[in-house]
């Protein structure tokens, strides 16, 4: 099979990192070869993190080329529009109806409001998702990268039950409902 | 079986398997997980030491005893380890050892872009580097196989992206290494004594191991199509087969020595050679000294910062590298920032107000450099704060304040501090004992209680130990009582001799901090004044909503810095009705 190419971008604390390691799990334990690789600053918490994730029969370069991303998932409005020109031409965009301010200690424009109008006038074929909201619904913001993850996996040929065993073997046991059920409303979303 | 590791998860498990008994390092991104993972292992004795230096003395002690054992560091680690590193060398190990060196090119979270190949170089050691996790695992299998064949210590770099990168793995069993007994040749290990004699050996050694280059598996040839040849290793190869995959690669795993012989055949071959590296051109110079001219490489891949895909794609084939869109939308950046609840926080705040001259360090308070705060005017390296300090005020500034964190302090403070003490210099130290290695991500240090492997351990007791230093004034204030603090460093300020004032207060993402309840603060919109004051705490609970900050209440640590600065009282604690505490 060919490399399929997946970019995660969030902001830190909203578990892109973990959403990706899962993909990557998901990805070898259906056979094939993934590398997963994530890029952070220093700080713990606020920065704006983004993850590559590339599986198919070799995979050579952990991170791919820019213009080359078949999906681009964001966890965050404005990590969309910072990590937009990875994807190919009229390649899918998944975002998270969520918006986080970052400081502003730097640059005092306004929030772009228009992310996903902008998106869409450049050619991609975006998706918006209230993600944070559902898993608030569920009882935790925190399960929003699990229904994003849901909804991308709609979108690959990975089986179910593949994704079953990876989130039943990396989920801590007390998060594991909230995420199963999570990841469950996103491929309905994502369908 | 298959499994998913990243570079660092691999090279534990394979010097696991390689049968490592004892393994010490100090924390420090990108190579801080190596140590982590090994400690999981029952069988590998693992621990923090205080600094780079002291775990590579204590593993030449187990290497010389007969225990394989390897160090852990990033690549300013090695500069403090570099004393032992340079002479261990003419001595040479009994059973293997492995110093396992992370560099950060683009420098995700590192003060300089050193490239450590000079020092492998420099110290007459061997030097490998894998490309991916799977060759990692491998490769440092062989790494304890050829220090022990060669008797020598060996260099195993990795870059931020190996490291971090998780890749499949094809996890292997364990091979206990036999204990190799220590034979007394005092000739061999007291070194400034016999040195002279031993340097000789140290070249003999040297040309062992070019010979040794020229048959090196993890130097390979493979064969392409087309007219040019490429040399490249490490994660840079990676790149070079995504953007020619059919190009003749000359692929290195031993990047020092060189396989000479083979490489001058292999550019014989072509008109042009292509040499993609990252950091500097160290191959590329290498290769100059053996005569070989047709090289083209650091005038196409530049030296700074990270390669990618793109910028080696960019060096070979001359294509463009797509732009971002920040041209035609508002892309904000996401400065990085302090963690709400940040025990840094009232000290920056504290340094700021009083307005004195800071001289920092390193560890997540170095954002104290950045907007809002922007209150501390120098930070180099580890340890440098208190140094740095005295110089400034030798030099005739005296409001001058040397601030580290508890690890830092640990790793090289101490003798600068005791120096301050020792020359008599009023020197002003903050020490800000948050209980953690807070910024590589937690780990335990010799002021936390308890070990790498979650051990109970003695606790430094940071006021004795300071005040067995010789400092007279010591003063313990909580970073969460901004009054108390601003009074306290103006007392240690104003105090003739050296200072030092600890700020005492847990490190806010650490689990029993996390597990405490917390009374979150709100902004009552009709009090605010929309000054923006509470803003300049730089604090990601609060947001800018309409026309009033507001606080983000599950964010929120409940520190009260913003409602220290309101002028109105305008940020109050949420009330909490009687029955929600039970």
């Amino acid at each position: 099979m060919p490399v399929t190419n997946v970019l995660l971008a969030g902001v830190g604390g909203q578990g892109v990192v973990l959403a990706s390691e899962l993909l990557a799990l998901a990805a070898i334990a259906a056979g094939h070869d993934a590398k997963q690789g994530e890029f952070h600053g220093v700080a713990q918490r606020g920065g704006s993190v983004f993850s590559h994730v590339r599986f198919g029969d070799r995979v050579f370069s952990p991170t791919t080329r820019q213009g080359e991303v078949h999906f681009l998932l964001a966890l965050e409005k404005l990590e969309a529009l910072r990590y937009a020109h990875f994807v190919r031409a009229g390649g899918d965009i998944l975002v998270n109806d969520h918006e986080i301010e970052p400081i502003r200690t730097m640059d005092e424009r306004p929030y772009p409001k228009d992310a996903v109008a902008f998106l869409k006038n450049n050619g991609f074929a975006v998706k918006v998702l209230k993600a944070t909201e559902l898993a608030v619904e569920l009882g935790n913001h925190r399960a929003a990268n699990a229904v994003m993850l849901g909804a991308l996996a709609e979108q690959l040929e990975i089986p179910g039950a593949v994704w079953v065993n990876v989130l039943n073997s990396r989920i801590p046991e007390r998060l594991l409902e909230l995420n199963r059920k999570a990841f469950e409303i996103g491929r309905k979303k994502g369908h | 079986m298959k499994q998913l590791m990243s570079g660092n998860e691999a090279i534990a498990r394979g010097a696991w398997e390689a049968g490592v008994l004892f393994a010490a390092g100090y924390p420090g991104t990108p190579s801080t997980e190596v140590l982590e993972a090994l400690s999981s292992y029952s069988e590998v004795d693992a621990q923090w030491s205080t600094n780079e230096k002291v775990a590579f003395d204590e593993c030449i002690g187990a290497a010389l005893g007969g225990a394989r054992s390897m160090v852990t560091m990033k690549h300013v680690g090695l500069n403090v380890a570099a004393d032992p590193f340079m002479v261990f060398p003419y001595a040479g190990t009994n059973a293997g050892f492995v110093a396992l060196v992370a560099d950060d090119p683009g420098m995700y979270s590192s003060q300089n872009e050193q490239d450590s190949r000079y020092f492998a170089k420099i110290a007459k050691v061997p030097l490998l580097e894998p490309s991916d996790a799977r060759e990692a695992h491998q490769m440092v299998k062989e790494a304890f196989e050829l220090s022990e064949r060669f008797e020598t210590p060996v260099m195993f770099r990795t870059t931020t992206r190996l490291a971090h990168t998780r890749g499949t793995i094809e996890a292997g069993e364990r091979t206990e290494a036999a204990r190799k007994p220590f034979s007394r040749r005092i000739s061999q290990y007291a070194i400034p004594v016999y040195a002279k004699f031993r340097r000789p050996e140290l070249e003999d050694k040297l040309d062992r191991l070019r010979q040794l280059a020229e048959e090196f598996t993890g130097n390979g040839i493979e064969e392409g199509t087309g007219d040019i040849g490429i040399v490249s290793h490490g994660i840079p190869y990676q790149y070079v087969r995504e953007a020619m995959p059919d190009a003749t690669v000359f692929k290195l795993g031993m990047i020092y020595p060189l396989p000479k012989q083979r490489l001058k055949q292999f550019c014989a071959r072509f008109d042009k050679v292509f040499v993609v590296e990252e950091s500097e051109g160290f191959i590329e110079q290498e290769m100059a000294t053996f005569g070989i001219s047709n090289v083209i490489g650091k005038d196409r891949f530049t030296n700074i910062g990270e390669l990618t895909p793109d910028l080696v794609a960019q060096g070979l084939t001359g294509s463009a590298i797509p732009a971002d869109f920040g041209a035609a939308a508002t892309i904000l950046p996401r400065p990085p920032v302090l963690c709400p609840g940040c025990s840094h926080r009232g000290i920056l705040g504290a340094l700021k107000e009083l307005g004195v001259l800071v001289t920092g360090d390193i560890g997540c308070y170095t954002l104290g450099c950045l907007p809002p705060y922007e209150s501390m005017h120098t930070t180099f390296c580890m340890g440098a704060s208190i140094g740095n300090a005295t110089g400034f005020n030798k030099a005739g500034e005296d409001r001058v304040v040397g601030l580290i964190g508890d690890s830092t302090f640990l790793h090289s403070g101490i003798p600068s501090l005791l120096s301050a003490v020792y020359n008599q210099v009023p020197t002003t130290t903050v020490l800000l004992d948050n209980g953690t290695t807070g910024m590589t991500g937690h780990q335990q240090h010799p002021g936390t209680g308890s070990t790498l492997k979650n051990r109970p351990a003695p606790a430094v007791k940071y006021e004795d130990l300071i005040r067995s230093l010789g400092v007279e004034h010591i003063s313990v204030v909580d970073p969460w009582d901004p009054e108390s603090t601003v009074t306290a460093i103006k007392s240690g300020l104003d105090h003739p001799g050296p200072a030092v004032i600890i700020a005492k207060r847990t490190c806010r993402l650490l689990p029993e901090e996390k597990a405490k309840e917390t009374i979150p603060y709100q902004v009552e919109e009709l009090n605010c004044i929309q000054c923006e004051d509470c803003m300049e705490t730089g604090c990601p609970a609060l947001v800018w909503e309409g026309e009033t900050p507001h606080i983000r209440e599950w964010e929120c640590a409940g520190c009260a810095m913003c409602a220290h600065l309101c002028p109105v009282d305008a940020i109050c604690q949420v009330e909490v009705s009687a029955d929600a505490g039970h």
